[in-house]
């Protein structure tokens, strides 16, 4: 796994408090890691702060997955 | 009880009666105090009374640039801001008929939109900390109504409604939005009256008297300590039983 890939998950065990094998790339923050929207809104910032990029709130609203995430960030950083 | 020791607050139209009051009420609590307003020379005064944990951040609130750069000025300046309180308000008093766009714009873009944008500021840094209060000053005419201030009402009411949906956004984050109402509050602004529409007033009036700004600090100090921590959306309605609602 992508050292880019590892961090976000770290980010999201530590803000979810969810299990690491439980964040796969399909995973859904809000429906299988029981996010609420402001969580997701916390992930994005969390996101920003830990790669140093800005995610414009049209593009946040795409990130709905673990995967999603990695991928935007990849193409981001 | 009502320790604000560690606390960093920024209160807005500190230069005012009101507002000077209730910076140095929280301060008296212990807590670190961010004096905003327009005029810097009544800031400065303040600051020097209550010596150390206070800073001066003059803003003015008609300016949207400079009321997104509050918040961080604040946060640059006392290192947190754990609570805001929105006291800065204008008024443009005149009836209905006569209200011109300006008048009703000036009201709303300070009493009601800088509050807004000050808000979003600090709520950021709030959600992060898992600790945030924030108290809105409005007023029993956002209640009541009162002839002659449409435009203040309908700020003043603005700002309840907004307070309310903000604090139930953020409030398993461990923050609250609360509105502190004031009723009749005895300020250079009241002194202006003349004696019978003084009289007139405080027959509406069931204790009997005006209200002093420390009436409203006390109110501000306890929506702003941790011990109010189940308390948000409420508007504490301080006005000597005037209007019980």
């Amino acid at each position: 796994m992508s050292d880019i890939a590892d961090r976000v998950k770290k980010i999201v065990v530590e803000h979810l408090g969810v299990e690491e094998d439980k964040v796969i790339e399909s995973a859904s923050f809000i429906d299988d890691l029981g996010a609420d929207s402001l969580d997701t809104v916390e992930l994005v910032m969390a996101f920003e702060e830990e790669f140093g990029i800005e995610i414009p709130d049209d593009a946040a609203e795409t990130i709905q997955t673990f995967g999603d995430a990695v991928k935007f960030i990849q193409e981001a950083a | 009880m009502f320790d604000l020791s560690g606390k960093c607050a920024l209160v807005t139209g500190a230069s005012g009666g009101i507002g000077a009051e209730i910076a140095r009420a929280l301060h008296a609590r212990g807590a670190v105090v961010g004096l905003s307003g327009t005029r810097e020379a009544p800031l400065r005064e303040l600051a020097a009374e209550l010596g150390e944990r206070a800073h001066v951040l003059p803003c003015d609130l008609s300016d949207p640039e400079a009321v997104e750069a509050l918040p961080k000025a604040a946060i640059e300046a006392m290192g947190a801001l754990d609570i805001l309180v929105n006291n800065a308000g204008i008024t443009r008093d005149t009836l209905f008929m006569r209200l011109k766009d300006e008048d009703w714009q000036a009201v709303i873009d300070v009493n009601l939109t800088a509050a807004m944008r000050l808000c979003r500021g600090a709520v950021r840094g709030m959600i992060k900390a898992r600790w945030g209060r924030i108290v809105n000053i409005t007023s029993v005419v956002g209640t009541t109504g009162n002839p002659g201030q449409a435009n203040y009402c309908a700020a003043k009411a603005g700002l309840v409604g907004l307070s309310k949906s903000l604090a139930q956004e953020v409030a398993a984050r461990g923050i609250t939005v609360n509105c502190v109402a004031p009723g009749f509050i005895a300020t250079a602004m009241t002194d202006k009256l003349t004696d019978e529409q003084k009289a007139g007033i405080l027959g509406a009036v069931p204790v009997g008297a005006m209200g002093t700004p420390a009436d409203i600090a006390a109110a501000v100090v306890y929506l702003a300590s941790s011990e109010a921590g189940y308390v948000t959306g409420a508007t504490l309605h301080v006005n000597g039983g005037m209007a019980m609602v």
